[in-house]
């Protein structure tokens, strides 16, 4: 049994008429120690993805199926109370925006010391203690200083390495970071991801790691899900899915960067955008920007492929699979 | 000394390629004192004012010549989009002069202005912030064409409308609907479009794909290179991304707290970078292939634009650093591959 077990999620949110299915059947895996990468446009579902591990889809959204095992205990089921005994504790979230995470009317100590409080019984100067000790960890100068600090009168990136002290409090077993660098600039962001791979190596800690940029997914994670349109779409080990995706989309991303073009020459885009989760193309959900499109893939959804280390659902990959197969069983 | 005319940049036909905008010793100082009672201050029995600056452009000289696309990158704060819009004479700058095509417009009036604006055109971050909500979009890319050409009759605006809607790929047939019913990369293709329904030579654009997905960014970036291309326009483009400026740039100005600390050719840039500075900027960007875990790291974080460090601004953060840096600050001096470098360490040839 994994430590983390998710089976055929499916997020929908209800609106007035009908009802959006924000995500489907997603399933993976993942083991301690694991960083695992959940890459997308905008819209695929990677924040809700994460949101509904954690169990935090508020309404008119609702976990519709499936569940989430965290060594073997279903999230999913849980109710408030004892979910709120999870979050923080064995499992720590780190948001986007380090700017709107904290409470800018308290003192950092006091939001770290906060938390401390809130899952065991702990002294005020113990909890002094643990805070300034993981202040150290995340490598901020003067700790002791900036426990009587506001959030105010910290830069972008040391606001982020205090979330990321707070994350680490209960010294949690799986930290999910939901684009934990993209509102900061890349000298921050590099020093940042290096300290949050380093901490979760050192600590054995798993990682799910929620961004758009493939390049920092391919420095830090061993795990890539490709989401697209509330599904999964491709995933498998990082350095397979960079090296060599299977997916037209993903091909398409990583195509689509800069540095995979010479300068001066034009990139290569993915005509088209994701469609709205209202209009989803039938079929597989991709077809209408996807330059191998076979008649079965404007029919039919495709399934889960095997290639190599990684599972594609396109039928463009299965099919070629398949040939290969078929060949080699004619030889 | 620090002189921009020095560099000289070749265009294709190998003749001296013909300046279209000259800023000169740009600052901007924005005060942040507050109100008068608020800038009072009781000190050693006397009554004094004090006044606080933000000193968000410390004498910045650039050059951009006619075809180009000059990309401006930097750290948020580094005062980037401050030199766009003061360009754009959205905000007046506090000293020095900026002039276009060889006429200084810095210190025109808003009426004098107009002409100069048909020329230079602007495209903003956020193209969700940046288009009027209530209007459709034939009105919002209406209003320039009329405004800037009254003569035009009717059917002659929704020619011209029609045209440069096309031009960007959105079907003109859109042009009864509203902004929110686009999406991120139609609604840029709409600000460009806007930009370009004036016929401008020249365009500003303030990081016109960071609120875009990557796949989006492609098919922006493409658009405004194919139209770069077909109206022969000349692009400052600011951005922070250097995977962009790499692809997209003729010449990059790298910035940091107000100052330009290097300025290059971009091949040149990416081989060669030699600002401190520019070095840590290029080791920090996340590679697919490689694994870049030998990133030059700064330490500390960039220092408040409000007290300015003497010297190099960048000594705080510097490896290089001596007593000099500290003390003088450093000019752009040419290099002899044409790159231009503001570091002391570089002159005394530490580096």
């Amino acid at each position: 049994m994994s430590f983390l077990e998710v089976k055929n999620l499916e997020v929908s949110f209800n609106l007035h008429s009908k009802s959006l299915k924000a995500l489907q059947n997603i399933s993976f895996n993942l083991e301690r120690g694991e960083r695992l990468g959940i890459v997308g446009e905008s819209g695929a579902g990677k924040s809700v993805a994460a949101f509904a591990i954690l169990n935090l889809i508020s309404r008119p959204g609702k976990i519709t199926a499936g569940e989430v095992l965290l060594d073997g205990e279903d999230l999913s089921k849980l109710s408030s109370q004892e979910m709120r005994k999870i979050r923080g504790n064995k499992v720590s979230m780190i948001f986007q925006d380090p700017m709107m995470t904290l409470n800018p009317v308290f003192t950092i100590g006091a939001q770290m010391i906060e938390c401390l409080k809130a899952h065991r019984k702990i002294s005020k100067s113990n909890a002094t203690k643990i805070a300034i000790q993981k202040l150290k960890q995340v490598q901020i100068p003067s700790p002791e200083m900036r426990m009587n600090q506001y959030p105010h009168e910290l830069s972008g990136g040391m606001k982020q390495r205090i979330i990321i002290a707070i994350a680490l409090l209960m010294d949690p077993a799986l930290i999910i970071a939901d684009e934990p660098t993209t509102a900061l600039d890349v000298t921050i962001q590099a020093e940042i991801m290096e300290l949050l791979l380093d901490l979760c190596e050192s600590n054995n800690v798993a990682l799910i790691l929620i961004t758009h940029d493939l390049g920092v997914v391919s420095q830090v994670t061993q795990k890539t899900i490709v989401m697209y349109a509330g599904r999964i779409i491709e995933q498998g080990p990082t350095n397979e899915i960079i090296n060599d995706a299977q997916h037209p989309y993903t091909q398409g991303l990583i195509n689509a960067l800069p540095q995979q073009t010479l300068p001066g020459e034009k990139l290569n885009q993915i005509r088209g955008s994701m469609p709205s989760l209202q209009d989803i193309p039938s079929g597989c959900s991709f077809n209408p920007r996807c330059d191998f499109v076979l008649d079965l893939c404007t029919q039919k959804r495709p399934e889960f492929t095997q290639s190599g280390g990684c599972s594609v659902a396109c039928h463009m990959v299965k099919a070629m699979k398949d040939a290969e197969k078929g060949h080699s069983a004619h030889e | 000394m620090s002189n921009s005319q020095q560099s000289v940049v070749t265009d294709k036909n190998n003749g001296v390629a013909e300046s279209i905008l000259q800023v000169r010793n740009l600052h901007k100082r924005f005060d942040i004192s507050g109100g008068f009672l608020d800038s009072l201050q009781f000190k050693a029995g006397k009554i004094s004012r004090k006044r606080e600056y933000v000193h968000a452009i410390n004498g910045v000289n650039l050059e951009v010549y006619k075809g180009e696309a000059l990309c401006v990158v930097g750290e948020s704060g580094c005062g980037k989009s401050t030199v766009a819009r003061t360009i754009m004479g959205l905000i007046k700058p506090s000293e020095g002069v900026i002039s276009f095509k060889g006429q200084r417009i810095d210190n025109l009036s808003n009426s004098q202005m107009l002409p100069f604006r048909r020329k230079m055109q602007m495209i903003f971050q956020n193209p969700y912030a940046s288009l009027n909500p209530r209007k459709t979009i034939t009105e919002t890319l209406e209003e320039p064409v009329k405004f800037h050409n009254p003569r035009f009759s009717a059917a002659q605006v929704k020619d011209k409308v029609a045209e440069v809607m096309l031009s960007v790929g959105v079907d003109p047939n859109w042009g009864v609907r509203f902004p929110h019913e686009f999406s991120g990369g139609q609604r840029q293709r709409i600000s460009i479009a806007r930009a370009l329904t004036v016929e401008p030579e020249f365009i500003v654009a303030d990081e016109p794909i960071s609120a875009l997905d990557v796949s989006i960014q492609a098919q922006v970036l493409n658009l405004m290179m194919d139209t770069q291309q077909e109206r022969n326009l000349t692009y400052l483009f600011i951005t922070h991304d250097l995977a962009v400026v790499e692809h997209f740039g003729t010449r990059v100005a790298v910035m940091y707290l107000g100052t330009v600390c290097e300025l290059a050719a971009t091949k040149t840039l990416f081989s060669t970078p030699k600002h401190p500075y520019t070095q840590a900027l290029m080791s920090a960007i996340p590679r697919l292939d490689v694994k870049n875990t030998a990133h030059i790291k700064l330490t500390g974080e960039v220092p408040t634009p409000i007290n300015l460090p003497g010297g190099c601004v960048f000594h705080g953060r510097c490896r290089h650093a001596n007593e000099r840096c500290k003390i003088q600050i450093p000019p752009l001096i040419v290099q002899n591959d044409g790159s231009q470098v503001a570091c002391h360490a570089i002159e005394e040839n530490r580096l």
